[in-house]
């Protein structure tokens, strides 16, 4: 862990703090119906005639129930818009490759996947994705899905903020405003910015370049019709063959990066995702980077002290989520500087750490804080591959995951799941004075709690449910030589289970990060990593709605002397404790199947 | 009923106008900033000889295996540093495959560069990078590489550790990132110096 590390982690936090209040004081106007940008004199004509297209009122605001079908429909019409696109990309323009219709089930996957901001990617998009489909069917929802999240958040304060009242806000208000005002115009800087350090954005077909050095490579051998000629053995003959060219891939990259880290999408433009040259090409595009990341997250908890007149609270929050991102960052940090014993037996430096999967530019320091930030938040952008983290270094992200993502979170999402906790951690604290347990004026009672532990719950049934299920199961794409069937993972013992809670962990948790040895590209697989990304995103937000409408009907009580306050260290505690506590009870044992115990088989040179 | 057909226009109208402002309007203004102010960077920082053509691009790593070049990091790109197939080789912590990979890799590397059978290696020369496409090595990765480019092409020493430090790229502004050789830069200013 050397003293660079330490210093970049510093500058990181210290960046992070200065944008969070200038970013909530932006959010108060953005998210305010009737407030004021200076982006007005430009935008404000696009938003009124958006409203006037949609034959929306700005002022007319909706009560909980209104506002969660409003969601629900857009997302359910973006939803088939998506999938209606690649089912019928060959018939439709930009396709110059010709590629064929997307099959049903991945279809269905992709669609889901973009819809509930969770990017998960079963597809190859340079070999099976047409222009129109990555430009529009998927990068809509890199915009709409972050909107939305936002909106919902926005919504959840607004409840705890008002009070004897039904009404939330109008959810279409919030998405136009948005994605107006809040994303589309940093974008655009950052865009422009991350071309600066090299990142391409053009319209051009793919680059061929000379190598210098050609390069020999063992292929299998073809006959005329195109078969394999197999030897007197059974196995494919193999010739010599000469690369003479490097394909340099092209097309609108910056545009699309820009949305997907501050949007807390993830999907990547390639399939290295984040580890491309292009897509992350310089340590500074990469602090950019994860400064998005967190940038609107961040934000939002200054927004949550400003609308419920209680800044220290929001400060609180925000601190509890520091908290939890350094123990991650630290730990696996740790893990990676500290690399893998099996290879340092070998004869590989021990001092390097484990360099599997890393990019030289970014070193062991930037690959575990990205993969850290990465799925605090909902992001899911990788700038190494997670797969390769030594056992405890890949147990952070999945933690991390397990947690619900309220580390900063996905934008909108992770504040809304941690007043789920917070909610909670009132609730215990109540429990433990024997008081009714108040909230920032409101009381908490029973139906608050039980929507509070539903969203909990579908959190850990839906990732542990479809993890056994597809443990016991023979998911995976039929082996080609025996045409047996297959789990589909890319590595055995342990870390081939990993693979697959990891799969379901960040579908359910919306990250769209993954252990990407797993091959998820088949029909099984396809559909039950979609359900597991409907069930994260929409079974969390209708009980977490139905709390926030229940708060905003409920009487301010005057704060006394047995008033649990939220704010300060003592809360800041509790609240740790809770997220863990939860987190921690419901996972352990899946953990200890996975990462755990293959920590100890590294330690002994277990190989698999 | 009424309400929930307005709803639905609503949203097919609001997703309509999203997909023109956020898919049409802001990647076409991105593209007219960046060709602009930006033009070499928005098209690959291609790298082109003086016949015009491109022999690769300054971020991305290409196969070298001649005694001559500087060899980049393994790569689980395709067939080795394949555009068109960027990622890693996704192998865990207990892979037998990959440790048997390691364990060839640093016996090869050894034995090229001339070194005893008990050197230390650089993790990042017998790893895989997560692009597949890292166009960088270590500095100390170059250093264990440069007597044996050096007596292969009969230069001195000091030459070509001089080539290195021109193709390192040191962590930005000073502090973020780790330093790294330009695999491809170095090896194409070897090749463009006179004599040999």
């Amino acid at each position: 862990m050397q003293p660079s590390g330490w210093l970049q982690l510093a500058v990181y936090v210290v960046v992070l703090a200065a944008i969070t209040k200038p970013m909530g004081l932006y959010l108060m106007q953005v998210l305010d119906a009737k407030g004021r940008t200076w982006l007005d004199p430009v935008l404000r004509p696009l938003e009124r005639l958006t409203y006037w297209l949609m034959g929306v009122r700005a002022d007319h605001e909706q009560d909980w129930k209104q506002y969660t079908w409003a969601m629900l429909l857009f997302s359910l019409v973006g939803c088939l818009f998506t999938y209606a696109i690649l089912r019928l990309q060959h018939l439709l323009p930009l396709n110059p490759q010709g590629f064929g219709p997307v099959s049903p089930d991945l279809a269905f996957n992709t669609a889901v996947s973009f819809t509930t901001n969770t990017n998960w990617q079963n597809y190859t998009g340079e070999s099976t994705m047409s222009y129109l489909s990555q430009m529009v069917a998927l990068v809509i929802h890199n915009f709409a899905s972050a909107a939305t999240g936002i909106a919902i958040a926005a919504a959840v304060v607004r409840g705890l903020a008002r009070h004897t009242t039904k009404l939330l806000g109008n959810f279409w208000v919030d998405l136009v405003r948005v994605s107006y005002y809040l994303l589309l115009p940093i974008c655009l800087v950052f865009a422009v910015a991350l071309v600066s350090q090299g990142m391409i954005q053009n319209f051009q077909p793919f680059t061929k370049a000379k190598l210098v050095e050609p390069m020999k490579i063992q292929v299998e051998k073809k006959n005329d019709k195109g078969e394999t000629v197999k030897g007197a053995d059974g196995k494919a003959v193999m010739e010599e063959q000469a690369v003479t060219e490097q394909v340099i891939p092209q097309g609108p990259m910056a545009s699309q990066v820009a949305i997907k880290m501050l949007g807390t999408n993830g999907g990547g433009y390639t399939n290295a995702n984040a580890a491309h040259p292009f897509e992350n090409p310089t340590p500074l595009s990469n602090f950019l980077q994860i400064l998005s990341i967190f940038a609107i997250g961040s934000g939002l908890t200054y927004y949550l002290g400003r609308m419920t007149k209680s800044q220290a609270h929001g400060w609180a929050v925000w601190a509890t989520m520091i908290v939890l991102f350094l123990a991650g960052a630290l730990a696996c940090w740790w893990a990676e500087a500290a690399g893998n014993p099996i290879h340092h037996h070998l004869g590989v430096i021990a001092a390097d750490g484990n360099m599997e999967g890393k990019e030289v530019r970014f070193g062991i320091f930037n690959s575990a804080l990205f993969a850290t930030i990465t799925t605090d938040a909902s992001c899911g952008a990788v700038n190494c591959m997670h797969d390769s983290l030594t056992a405890l270094g890949g147990m952070v992200p999945l933690f991390n995951l397990h947690l619900g993502e309220v580390i900063i979170g996905g934008v909108g999402a992770g504040l809304y799941g941690m007043l789920v906790f917070v909610v909670l951690a009132v609730f215990i604290a109540g429990l433990m004075v024997g008081r009714t347990p108040e909230y920032l004026g409101k009381k908490i009672q029973s139906f608050d709690v039980k929507m509070a532990m539903l969203s909990l719950l579908i959190l850990a049934l839906t990732i542990l449910g479809f993890s056994a299920w597809a443990c016991m199961s023979q998911w995976g794409p039929p082996d080609p030589a025996t045409h047996a069937l297959t789990d589909g993972t890319n590595n055995s013992g342990p870390h081939g289970f990993s693979e697959i809670l990891y799969a379901y962990s960040s579908a359910v948790a919306n990250n769209g990060s993954a252990f990407a040895g797993l091959s998820g590209n088949t029909p099984w697989y396809n559909t039950t990593l979609g359900l597991a990304m409907l069930f994260g995103r929409f079974l969390m937000v209708v009980p977490i709605m139905a709390l926030a409408g229940s708060l905003a009907q409920k009487k301010l009580v005057p704060a006394s002397a047995g008033t649990f306050p939220v704010t300060g260290f003592t809360f800041v505690i509790l609240l740790l404790g809770t997220v863990l506590l939860i987190g921690a009870l419901n996972f352990l044992p899946a953990l200890a199947l996975g990462p755990i115990v293959e920590h100890f088989l590294t330690a002994q040179g277990k190989l698999f | 009923m009424k309400t929930l057909f307005a709803e639905i226009r609503s949203a097919v109208l609001v997703t309509l106008m999203l997909a023109v402002v956020c898919c049409g309007l802001y990647p076409l203004a991105v593209y007219g900033v960046s060709q602009v102010l930006y033009r070499d960077k928005a098209n690959g920082s291609l790298i082109v000889d003086a016949k015009g053509t491109v022999l690769g691009s300054k971020l991305i790593g290409q196969p070298f295996s001649a005694d001559k070049y500087f060899h980049p990091r393994p790569s689980a790109a395709g067939n080795g540093f394949d555009g068109t197939s960027s990622g890693g080789s996704n192998l865990g912590p207990t892979s037998k495959k990959l440790a048997d990979s390691i364990g060839q890799n640093v016996a090869d590397y050894r034995k090229q560069n001339g070194l005893a059978a008990d050197t230390p290696v650089p993790a990042d020369a017998v790893t895989a990078s997560g692009s597949g496409l890292d166009p960088h090595i270590s500095p100390r990765n170059a250093e264990l590489q440069a007597s044996r480019v050096a007596k292969v092409r009969g230069l001195a020493a000091e030459k070509v550790q001089e080539l290195i430090r021109e193709n390192t790229d040191a962590p930005d502004l000073g502090f973020l990132g780790d330093p790294g050789v330009n695999v491809l830069r170095l090896n194409l200013a070897l090749d463009q110096l006179p004599g040999k």
